[in-house]
């Protein structure tokens, strides 16, 4: 390389640097920078009226297991806090069990129609996907209410004599998170099985394989990836969900994500707000580069 | 295995789930939209057609203002997220491969991997110490956090739109004495044009969309039309709310099928 390209190269690289610039600047005091300032907070201690005061403790990382008894000052397991992480993470797994079950047969509908027709299908769960979620969940929470469309048609109908109290309950939070969530299943799942070779399962059919032992044995294990993929998709904003515990588990069935809001208000504890925000986004970091490596050693295998 | 009909991609049961999803996707949405044309209170028996609720929201000063600050900082956040995004995609795309090139990349990607309540959190613990500060309570916030998280939606199609171009063109109009800035605006914008205005759309729907982080930055009187409507869900529900989110809805869908129209035409 003569020394003029060379001076060319490091010339554009500075230009490259240059028209970045803006977008990183944005990102870093409206994304990124933050989430340093929070890991700070969360070894402050909180102010009386909410914020914080500079003095160091390790008290909010404590407080996400533990609570301090007021009496003798012994610490205990915060049961409150358990009950709330164990509901988030139980929920944010039937959801994803929930929309694979059903997200599967919708995926290798899409899938196996003619090309034409495909781009329909496909077009048909993309909308919702980026609708407002807000407004989905709110029309779930109208059929499910007291008194909403389905309690109505139930009573109507006399299948049932008083209405079901859905609203409010742990069951409302999975029903609407498998319908907010259920498009980030379906849409890495149809990539999958659109690669998929249909003439596996010709051979696997001219073999006697039955169709549980074809599915088993050839679909799941080809279309793995896109699986995984999908589990991942769903399991990672359920798990922080905030706007569907909100509007469909009301102030009692809190998950994380409510948990968290809750010490910037009422709760007044901002290091435990930050500390629990920073644990969640550890968990979350932490789930996507394994995903990665996954990936990255199953495409070098194959 | 001689029945006429058996397809080897054929599953029991499968399409009769595929279609009771589909069903079960879009009632929720059709009872919602259909219902905010309810002459009545309720919001599950049907008195007849009206356009009462949309008159309310309409007359209702806090709708409105609601409605024009969504646009204000959708518009804004829309406008700068898609300007840092096309000068940065220019940087990275199409490029002999340069130390940072990955890191500039992560950074602008990073708003799609951290959950929303997070970054909703460390915006609100950091706009709190600069509004002790400095004092500004304004918009500002909240436009400077709806650009960050746009930047990616508006980065990945003018990105998708840069790979697809062809290098000649540019390469052509170098041959012919056209400097970089002329060759810039004269082939290289007008034909990566489509991707700028589709990731401008998808950011400003985006935008217009985000509850978490503006439920978590925006001051005492900063409702945008979502944070309006939960606030509204929580409290008592009338037509209103399913009036307004119609509109909402509408709105949405009528971008992104603009925005599918532009990135579907070059395939």
């Amino acid at each position: 390389m003569s020394l003029s390209e060379a001076k060319r190269d490091a010339e554009e690289v500075r230009r490259n640097w240059l028209l970045s610039t803006p977008a990183l600047l944005l990102l870093c005091f409206g994304a990124i920078g933050p989430l340093f300032i929070m890991l700070v907070y969360s070894f402050l201690t909180p102010g009386k009226y909410g914020n914080v005061e500079w003095i160091f403790s390790t008290d909010a990382w404590r407080g996400i297991l533990f609570s301090k008894d007021i009496f003798d000052g012994s610490l205990k397991l915060a049961d409150a806090h358990l009950t709330i992480f164990w509901r988030s993470v139980k929920l944010s797994f039937l959801t994803t069990l929930f929309t694979f079950l059903v997200g599967f047969p919708t995926a290798w509908f899409i899938a196996t129609r003619a090309p034409r027709w495909r781009a329909f299908w496909l077009f048909l769960i993309t909308i919702p996907f980026w609708t407002n979620l807000l407004i989905r969940t709110f029309a779930i929470n109208q059929i499910i209410r007291t008194e909403g469309l389905l309690n109505t048609i139930l009573l109507k109908l006399g299948i049932i004599s008083e209405p079901l109290k859905l609203i409010y309950t742990d069951t409302a939070v999975f029903i609407g998170m498998t319908y907010v969530y259920l498009p980030l299943m379906v849409l890495p799942l149809f990539a999958a099985i659109d690669r998929f070779d249909m003439r596996l399962l010709e051979a696997g059919y001219d073999l006697y394989a039955t169709r549980i032992s074809v599915l088993r044995r050839i679909i799941f294990p080809i279309v793995k990836p896109g699986i995984i993929a999908g589990s991942i998709l769903v399991f990672i904003p359920s798990l922080g969900a905030y706007v569907t515990p909100r509007i469909l588990g009301g102030g009692r069935n809190m998950m994380i994500g409510n948990f968290i809001e809750l010490q910037f208000g009422q709760g007044r504890n901002w290091p435990l707000g930050a500390s629990l925000s920073v644990l969640l986004l550890v968990i979350v970091t932490a789930t996507l580069l394994v995903y990665v490596k996954f990936a990255n050693r199953e495409s070098g295998h194959g | 295995m001689a029945r006429r009909d058996f397809s080897v991609s054929r599953l029991p049961g499968f399409a009769g789930t595929a279609i009771a999803v589909f069903v079960a996707l879009y009632a929720p949405i059709a009872m919602l939209v259909v219902y905010s044309f309810n002459a009545g209170d309720s919001i599950a028996i049907w008195e007849g057609t009206s356009l009462r609720w949309y008159a309310r929201a309409w007359e209702n000063n806090q709708v409105t203002d609601a409605t024009v600050r969504s646009l204000i900082i959708a518009g804004s956040a829309a406008f700068m997220a898609t300007v840092a995004a096309t000068m940065a995609a220019l940087a990275t795309t199409r490029k002999k491969p340069f130390r940072g090139q990955t890191a500039i990349y992560v950074a602008i990607n990073q708003p799609l991997m951290v959950p929303e309540i997070v970054t909703a959190v460390a915006l609100l613990i950091f706009f709190a110490a600069v509004k002790v500060t400095t004092g500004y309570q304004g918009l500002g916030y909240l436009i400077l956090a709806h650009t960050a998280f746009c930047i990616p939606f508006a980065y990945l199609p003018i990105r998708a739109r840069l790979e697809g171009m062809d290098l000649t063109l540019e390469t052509a109009a170098a041959d012919l004495y056209a400097t970089r800035w002329r060759t810039f605006r004269r082939v290289t914008l007008p034909l990566m044009a489509p991707g700028i205005i589709a990731g401008a759309m998808l950011a400003f729907v985006i935008s217009l969309d985000d509850v978490v982080i503006t439920v978590f930055v925006k001051s005492a009187g900063q409702d945008t039309l979502p944070t309006y409507l939960l606030a509204q869900i929580r409290r008592q529900v009338t037509g209103e709310v399913n009036a307004i989110s119609t509109v909402l809805l509408c709105l949405t869908v009528l971008l992104l099928t603009a925005f599918f129209l532009l990135t579907g035409k070059k395939s």
